[in-house]
């Protein structure tokens, strides 16, 4: 365990000390503040109206056309920069052969890629939690329900682990940063959209491609409800990623 | 301390390492020789359990590092060819991490930290970017990070590459120093740091061990500190006879004939005997073109090991061609 968060620790550290962590955090905080922006001033117009029409009207609520909204607009950003935030987790290690050093220190493979992975994650959730001011200020303000909250977090967090996963294997392919992030991206963009062309394919495959559906999964849990299917599609995804990447991390051994 | 077995590696149809075995004795310092390409750091990275060999066996302080590759691991220092550093790092940062890694607990760390950094003398540069340091630095701080946990075993690809002259002897010496409580095995294709560092020699060409011994015996055995080379102008009569009656001569064989002048390699029992020789010479109204110590240099014998190895499959090939 202590080898697992010395690992995390570095991984965190390097982001840190290079400019990835700023970009992301930085890019991720300016999108997500535009969407919540906008969605404030498109709720505070839509509830004018709504009181304007008087009571027969429906509620508006804030959690579901102000929150759910904004997280699910800036969702497009990771689309960007969790490949940023993968790309140099093996590459680097491999062009600037610090690879030997960890792969020659009493670690397992496990423990690097665990430690890799919590250590993207950790930056992944400092991400996230630029948007706690934005929630603090609608509480401040009023009072949205928490449980959508939490649950829409915890959601977020799982499908960017899904992503993460994916990142790190393709980053432990390549010895290229640039390869390694341009095929992340696209990785992404094709799990992001598979759905797409599932109401043109049969009902079989339909159903195949909205379960593939890296997003799909996302909504139940902006809507606070954490199904198991839900979860279970999460998290053997994230196992499923990291164990390619300990496959492809040892077939390189074996290559030399 | 170390043990090879039969160790072989391919890269797919490329054969890097062909059964290769060797031993080291704790606290013994072993050179590993040979050009470049010749295997090095692919048996070195086998034995530290970076790659799997295709077939054979290392065992390392006790360890199979194949079997228990952790164990094997915590008592093997590793420096590879280039400094594995992190530019972000700080050195004290990089070798904080090292020692978490490598299992130093952390009570000692700072310790540990600070008699390393003093040891390899790199304590001024404790807080500066491992980005920012020189290569002599680099490999000084790649240095630290292999002797950091104290390990039995310590495995120095090209550790002297790219130092300059002064850094060159510093780290010679140390790394004499670290023998005793370390088996040392570096590889180089400096040949005096071999003879200057190494207990023994292992030389290795083309994926094969030509040669294990001690820089001494290598030198004696291969050149004979005691052989003479002559050459004389006999016209036309063979010398050796004459030769092989100099007092203390043991052995006379002819290497190179040019029209009349014939060359003889003459071996002594170890005493000199240029001048008999050449007093008999004299007496026998020859012409003596030229009188020499064949001393081998490691350089000599090196070559001589690795050449003679290319130079049997080519001489069967036009042989074979003829």
């Amino acid at each position: 365990m202590s080898n697992i968060l010395a690992i995390t620790q570095k991984e965190l550290k390097g982001y840190f000390a290079s400019p990835i962590a700023y970009v992301v955090i930085g890019f991720y905080a300016l999108i997500f503040g535009f969407f919540f922006y906008s969605l404030v001033l498109y709720f505070d117009r839509q509830s004018m109206q709504m009181m304007g029409l008087g009571g027969g009207a429906p509620a508006v609520n804030i959690n579901e056309n102000l929150i759910r909204p904004a997280f699910l607009n800036a969702m497009v950003v990771f689309l960007f920069v969790l490949p940023m935030i993968t790309m140099r987790t093996y590459s680097e290690e491999k062009r600037s052969g610090t690879i030997e050093l960890l792969l020659t220190s009493p670690l397992t493979d496990f423990q690097i890629i665990v430690g890799k992975f919590l250590g993207a994650m950790a930056l992944y959730a400092a991400m996230l939690a630029v948007t706690l001011i934005h929630i603090g200020l609608l509480f401040w303000a009023g009072r949205p329900e928490w449980i959508p909250i939490l649950t829409t977090y915890l959601g977020l967090l799982l499908m960017g682990g899904c992503f993460i996963a994916v990142g790190l294997l393709i980053s432990s392919l390549t010895k290229n940063q640039i390869v390694a992030v341009m095929v992340t991206f696209s990785v992404f963009l094709m799990l992001w959209v598979i759905n797409w062309i599932a109401s043109f394919a049969g009902p079989t495959a339909q159903q195949v491609l909205n379960y593939l559906s890296i997003t799909d999964h996302l909504d139940d849990f902006t809507r606070g409800i954490i199904d198991t299917k839900h979860l279970v599609y999460y998290v053997s995804f994230i196992c499923f990623g990291l164990f390619l990447t300990a496959r492809a991390v040892d077939t390189e051994r074996w290559k030399g | 301390m170390i043990e090879v077995q039969h160790l072989t590696k391919e890269y797919g149809p490329v054969t890097a390492v062909s059964d290769v075995s060797f031993k080291a004795e704790k606290g013994e310092i072993l050179g590993f020789l040979g050009p470049n390409g010749a295997g090095k750091t692919t048996t070195m990275r086998i034995l530290t359990g970076y790659m799997p060999p295709t077939d054979g066996k290392a065992i390392v302080a006790g360890y199979d590092v194949m079997e228990q590759p952790i164990e094997a691991k915590r008592r093997t220092g590793y420096l590879p060819e280039t400094p594995p550093l992190y530019p972000d790092m700080t050195v004290r940062d990089y070798l904080t991490f090292c020692a978490r890694i490598k299992g130093v607990p952390s009570a000692d760390r700072k310790t540990r930290i600070a008699t390393t950094m003093e040891r390899t003398r790199i304590t001024d540069v404790a807080n500066r970017h491992c980005a920012k340091l020189s290569k002599g630095y680099r490999q000084r701080v790649g240095l630290a990070q292999a002797l950091l946990h104290n390990p039995d075993v310590l495995i120095l690809d090209e550790p002297t590459a790219g130092l300059d002259p002064k850094q060159i002897i510093e780290t010679r010496n140390l790394i004499k120093g670290l023998a005793g409580d370390h088996t040392i095995v570096l590889s180089t294709h400096i040949l005096p740091e071999v003879s200057q560092t190494c207990n023994r020699v292992v030389i290795i060409n083309r994926g094969r061990v030509v040669a294990v011994d001690t820089p001494e015996n290598l030198t004696s055995r291969l050149g004979g500190a005691s052989a003479m080379y002559v050459e004389i102008d006999a016209a036309g009569t063979d010398a050796s006879s004459v030769l092989t009656g100099v007092p203390g001569v043991t052995g006379v064989s002819i290497s190179t004939t040019r029209g009349t002048t014939t060359g003889y390699e003459v071996a002594s029992s170890g005493r000199d005997v240029r001048r008999e020789l050449a007093s008999a010479v004299v007496t026998h109204g020859w012409g003596l073109l030229e009188l020499r110590p064949m001393r081998m240099s490691l350089e000599e014998i090196f070559l001589q090991v690795t050449t003679e190895e290319q130079a049997a499959p080519e001489a069967a090939a036009e042989a074979a061609h003829e």
